[in-house]
């Protein structure tokens, strides 16, 4: 146990997941999942609907507990050391979750007081983040009024504002346009670099996954193929990730229900 | 968990339930609305019919409209508690709640923020009422008005902390309305706000018995007596026990280890 806890202190990985299972009744949704986040890196988790990916990040943020395995983030160890992993981590959840009635600078503020970050150091912050996430001028609109991309990256902002060292983003781009999102993805990969931040950023479009990211492919529950895409794609001889995709998972492009197809749907549409 | 940042947590909370209280004004008038009706058109109109005896802690023979005062407070608080976990059911399924549920701080506290936050709002609400019934000869010394408040708290707390209870127990928004018409209309019908017991006791034992139950009759009493300068030690502690054991409900609810979620991992 002292041993496994060292382990999680020395690390400088900023998502540590080990083994974590989760059934809800007797539908198994993760099995036996395993991944790792560097710091510093951009990791895609891509899986079709219902793959378990927001499953996973329910686990990774508290929400829902699993009976086994370890989650550990910035050496903590989510179970025994729940409130400073929390505190090293930051969250864009699939769906937007804004106050629509508050303002823009409303939203960051609260998000600073749950963190515990005082008044002034609050404004420094915000107005940073403000600069740097493209929201000038958008401090005293309400959220409501605001187009899906320039909420999404409110609420980057807001997940960025306590400086975590890893950032979560569950499928941040539905419901974006194109441009929207090409740019959003671009912005998240560059805080990468800048920030230092780990990122895990769980998808079903392969366009926003590059040949240099690392990427975990999880098929019904299980983490199916790793690694990094370029790599993966030298090694299975195939041209491009919804062929890899389509390997790993036998996805049949004949079944029309089947998560490969799904993800060729989405290839499309995007 | 340091002080300070516990105090921010608390007033970022109280701040944002603030905002969106000033936001949706339709709710305060909502809130507003629904006692008055009681005050100037039910109490009114059963004045004549419902005579009411000397009973603590009046010292004397009170108006209809006065003695259902109290009631109508605890009224406001057992709504805008029921409003608070709605909200809380409306906030999960939109994911705000989870915002606030992942934050750094231990998830007790931050549903007691929750609840001191919607605490503030509904006693705003009863000061407003009770200075609307001082225009309607509706007059309790004027110490009760500030003695009044502890209990106030204390009643809102139990109140919101059962709200949070069921928030952690309803899942989804449309079963709601089940739970308003199972848990709003029986607690404060069958409870001392709208009659005195002893007047229960008359027509049936059995509904005395489930009014002398109901942690709302207590609710009630311990604003009644506070309003009159008075303490009723029974409803304190009943108040208070009754908020203990709603509110460590709540938290083992939304404890992920422990609550519903967890009861889905079938291992």
């Amino acid at each position: 146990m002292i041993k496994q806890c060292w382990r999680y202190v020395l690390s400088d990985h900023a998502l540590e997941v080990e083994s974590v299972s989760f059934n809800y009744g007797q539908t198994k949704a993760l099995s036996e999942v395993s991944l790792s986040v560097p710091a510093g890196h951009f990791v895609a988790l891509l899986g079709a609907n219902g793959a378990g990916k927001t499953t996973l990040f329910s686990i990774v943020t508290g929400l829902y507990a699993a009976r086994s395995g370890r989650v550990g983030i910035a050496g903590f160890d989510m179970r025994s050391n729940t409130l400073n992993a929390l505190a090293k981590m930051g969250v864009v959840f699939q769906r937007t979750t804004l106050d629509l009635d508050l303002t823009v600078m409303q939203n960051l503020t609260y998000a600073c007081s749950l963190h515990g970050i005082k008044k002034s150091e609050a404004r420094n912050r915000i107005a940073e983040g403000v600069g740097i996430h493209g929201l000038e001028g958008l401090e005293r609109r309400k959220a409501g009024s605001l187009s899906g991309g320039q909420r999404r990256r409110v609420e980057l902002c807001r997940a960025l504002l306590h400086r975590p060292s890893l950032l979560l983003l569950d499928e941040p781009t539905v419901g974006l346009d194109l441009g929207s999102r090409s740019s959003f993805v671009a912005h998240v990969k560059s805080l990468c670099t800048t920030q230092q931040t780990g990122v895990l950023w769980a998808t079903h479009l392969l366009d926003e996954i590059s040949d240099d990211n690392d990427l975990y492919i999880l098929d019904k529950g299980q983490i199916v193929s790793s690694g990094v895409v370029g790599e993966l794609l030298h090694h299975t001889k195939v041209p491009d990730i919804a062929g890899l995709f389509h390997s790993v998972t036998a996805s049949g492009v004949d079944h029309p229900n089947t998560a490969g197809n799904q993800i060729n749907s989405s290839v499309q549409t995007s | 968990m340091s002080i300070s940042a516990a105090w921010l947590c608390l007033r970022g909370v109280c701040k944002r339930e603030g905002l969106r209280f000033i936001n949706q004004r339709g709710r305060f008038f909502a809130a507003l609305v629904r006692p008055l009706v009681w005050l100037f058109i039910f109490a009114a109109g059963f004045r004549s019919v419902l005579g009411v005896s000397i009973v603590p802690p009046y010292e004397t023979y009170i108006l209809y409209e006065e003695y259902i005062t109290p009631g109508l407070l605890g009224m406001i608080l057992l709504f805008n508690g029921m409003q608070s976990s709605l909200s809380m059911v409306y906030d999960r399924e939109m994911g705000s709640m989870r915002v606030l549920l992942t934050s750094p701080l231990p998830r007790w506290y931050l549903l007691l923020c929750k609840l001191l936050a919607g605490v503030s709002v509904a006693i705003i609400q009863v000061y407003v009422f009770l200075a609307i019934a001082w225009f309607w000869e509706i007059r309790p010394p004027l110490a009760g008005y500030i003695l009044v408040l502890p209990a106030l708290i204390m009643a809102g707390l139990m109140l919101g902390a059962l709200g949070l209870l069921l928030s952690s127990v309803v899942r989804q928004l449309e079963n709601f309305a089940g739970v308003m018409n199972f848990v709003i209309f029986p607690m404060f019908f069958a409870s001392s706000a709208l009659y005195p017991l002893w007047k229960m006791l008359e027509s049936s034992v059995v509904l005395y018995w489930i009014c002398a139950l109901n942690p709302f009759t207590y609710a009630v009493e311990l604003i009644r007596f506070a309003l009159y300068e008075k303490i009723n030690w029974l409803a304190l502690a009943v108040v208070c026990g009754c908020t203990l054991v709603f509110l460590a409900a709540a938290v083992v609810g939304y404890d992920p280890q422990r609550g519903l979620l967890s009861r889905k991992d079938g291992k």
